[in-house]
């Protein structure tokens, strides 16, 4: 029955750690359905809003890029399909990363009073970004129907897609929500890389465009953004055979978010046992 | 069975401390501008402002496994961060501890409920926060529920819950955890005299199932009934480690408590986010001697508050009991309108209040001070036994002291005539 000796010590690296993170699973799934639940317990329009923002701001850039500036699609993809391909991930990127970055700092109570790997804390709050993805989705296949538009096999590949923005969120989520535990300025800092990345991803028009504007050497400086490889990937795997990816791109912004993951991961693990003294 | 189940060897817990108004390194803007004057000649470890505060130092000591063990000490000894290292929420900066076997720790009722939940759901939050898996609470669920006494109000938000409901339900599932170590700080000091006797009784079928117990409370009468021994911590060092009642004999006649001064170990307030209580004193003008009164002194309370972070709008209670437990008044801060105001973090406040008017018979009294947020339900500062203090018939009345005169004392005015 006994478990074996705990050893405390200063400076200790838990070689256990990630067993531990295993271990705390079930505390990962009952905090994300907390948020799920209290999310929409407290709003009525819960679900309704999770629609709403995309769709709308997908109907504006639509219009601003394709009929005031007339802009081109990719292909001959309706360029509200494109645009709302892009909407997907930024959306999902956007919120996981304000939800994980502001996760520790919400949940403060719970840091200074239990033992758990903090970990837990941000991946989970992700979850409620997760769920407002999938219900904007419905609202993609809504949106080929009414277009016409027929997916081809490629949309089994989104997953993955899907996957790799999880990465790019979690990753500066990580960062900025060890930051935020000491520094608390930095939650001012994240509506703005949210607001500022909207204009800067090439979520309103193709990643063509930037290209033949940009020429290749500037466009790969430009692939840094991460979310730049995973709207191309989304764009590949929704739009079918409209869309192309510039296979070097991708490979830029895939390192752009490994790059930002190791970060974001090794500052949190190496600032984690300190949230409990100075949260 | 005397297995050594905690060994403690030479723990210490270094804090940081600034000694400026408000805590400067919170912002990223002062962190750069800190480092650029750093960059442009003042030295690092020359800053005046930080200092290193060693809340515990030098801690060593074994559990065996079944004990009930104590930790008495006055607030900001050091108590609450050994237990926070020993329940892992910090790491020590210096020494070793040994833990064999399953932990939890209760160092706070409630800890995770979400108000928009149910009842129901904050259980299976709650439990599982505690370390407890789902078929665990889903086994216990009833025990809980009929324990809290909450069986109608199940699928009711917590947010509509009284602030007694509240604390019954976290308690309940709290006392459901059964790890091999339990770790529990001032639980009891929530909710009515009723629940907390069963609170109580709980506690110490915990105690009498075999396992470890680790107890911080205020409430010397409770550690003692609970506790087989103690470690009295004093200045973030052990003093003690004995059976309890030789631990809190130790603790009564070193400190100055119960009789007043200050109630934090003055450097450690700074490490607070939250509002503290730091000192009580009681006095008359008309004292015999110390916490000593005569009948119908007025008598004034002076306490001293430390506002917290984010709390502007602070409320203190000053309870007022007899020996045998009964609450003879409670006198709060908001019934003078002045009192109440607006305050910043860091401010000390100065409490004064003035009784007068009735007064208590000859006996002892027993104060408990108590700190709410206003907007808050939950109190944020709560301190038992916090002062105590003796009125007398003075000597030199022609009679005898008075027993049994009751709890009021009235001015009397007799007239005997003789009517036949």
């Amino acid at each position: 029955m006994k478990e074996k000796t705990l050893i405390l010590e200063p400076g200790r690296a838990d070689k256990e750690y990630w067993r531990d993170l295993w271990r705390y699973r079930e505390l990962f799934f009952v905090l994300a359905w907390r948020d799920i639940s209290a999310r929409y317990k407290q709003t009525v329009v819960g679900v309704l809003w999770a629609v709403l923002q995309p769709v709308l701001t997908m109907i504006v850039m639509t219009l601003v890029f394709s009929k005031l500036a007339g802009l081109p699609s990719e292909g001959a993809a309706p360029y509200a399909i494109m645009v709302y391909a892009a909407m997907l991930p930024w959306q999902f990127f956007a919120n996981s990363l304000s939800a994980s970055g502001n996760s520790l700092v919400g949940n403060a109570r719970l840091i200074s009073k239990i033992y758990f790997p903090r970990l837990v804390i941000p991946t989970a709050s992700v979850i409620t970004a997760f769920i407002d993805f999938l219900i904007a989705f419905v609202i993609l296949l809504a949106l080929m129907g009414i277009y016409n538009f027929w997916p081809s096999w490629r949309l089994l590949t989104l997953p993955v897609f899907t996957c790799i923005a999880f990465l790019a969120a979690i990753g500066p989520g990580l960062l900025l929500a060890s930051l935020n535990v000491k520094y608390r300025d930095f939650r001012y800092v994240i509506p703005f890389i949210v607001q500022f990345g909207l204009y800067i991803s090439p979520v309103g028009f193709s990643t063509s465009i930037v290209r033949e504007k940009l020429g290749e050497a500037l466009f790969m400086i430009y692939a840094l953004n991460p979310m730049v490889g995973v709207i191309d990937g989304f764009r590949w795997a929704i739009l079918g055979a409209e869309a192309t990816v510039y296979w070097p791109g991708l490979a830029i912004s895939l390192a752009a978010i490994s790059l930002f993951l190791w970060l974001g991961i090794t500052r949190f693990r190496r600032t984690e046992k300190t949230f409990a003294d100075v949260i | 069975m005397s297995d050594t189940i905690i060994r403690a060897e030479g723990l210490g817990k270094a804090y940081r401390i600034s000694h400026e108004v408000a805590p400067s390194h919170d912002r990223f803007s002062e962190m750069i501008t800190d480092r650029a004057r750093r960059l442009f000649g003042a030295s690092k470890n020359t800053d005046p402002t930080v200092e290193k505060f060693w809340a515990l130092r030098g801690v060593s000591f074994d559990i065996r496994e079944g004990e009930v063990v104590g930790i008495i000490g006055r607030n900001g000894a050091g108590k609450s961060t050994l237990l926070k290292i020993l329940s892992r929420i910090t790491e020590p900066t210096e020494g070793r501890a040994e833990i064999r076997g399953r932990v939890a720790s209760l160092l706070e009722v409630g800890t995770g409920f979400h108000p928009e939940l149910t009842g129901r759901e904050n259980i299976f939050l709650n439990g599982a926060i505690l370390g407890m898996s789902r078929t665990e609470i889903r086994r216990k669920f009833d025990d809980i529920v009929s324990f809290a006494d909450v069986e109608k109000f199940l699928d009711t938000p917590v947010k509509r819950y009284s602030s007694g409901m509240h604390a019954r339900l976290a308690f309940a599932v709290a006392s459901f955890v059964e790890p091999e170590i339990l770790i529990v700080d001032e639980v009891l000091a929530v909710g009515d005299a009723e629940f907390q006797k069963r609170c109580l009784g709980r506690m110490s079928d915990i105690a009498d199932s075999g396992r470890t117990v680790i107890f911080v409370s205020h409430n010397l009468n409770t550690v003692s009934q609970l506790c087989t021994n103690g470690i009295l911590i004093q200045n973030g060092q052990i003093v003690a480690k004995d059976n309890i009642n030789n631990c809190i004999k130790a603790y009564i006649s070193s400190g100055e408590r119960p009789g007043g001064g200050d109630v934090y170990e003055p450097h450690a307030v700074h490490l607070q986010t939250k509002s503290r209580i730091v000192f009580a004193e009681v006095s008359s003008k008309e004292e015999l001697s110390r916490n000593h009164f005569p009948i119908g002194a007025s008598i004034t309370f002076k306490i001293k508050v430390r506002v917290g972070r984010g709390e502007g709008s602070l409320r203190l209670g000053i309870a007022i009991t007899s020996r045998d437990g009964l609450r003879i008044t409670t006198l709060f801060s908001n019934n003078d309108e002045n009192t109440l105001g607006y305050f910043a973090q860091g401010d000390e406040l100065a409490f004064t209040c003035g009784i007068g008017g009735a007064s208590l018979a000859a006996g002892q009294y027993y104060i408990k001070l108590s700190l709410d947020e206003v907007t808050q339900k939950m109190p944020i500062d709560v301190i038992e036994n916090a002062l105590s203090f003796s009125v007398s018939t003075p000597s030199i009345e022609p009679f005898p002291k008075i027993q049994g005169a009751g709890l009021l004392h009235f001015q009397q005015n007799w007239r005997v005539t003789k009517i036949k």
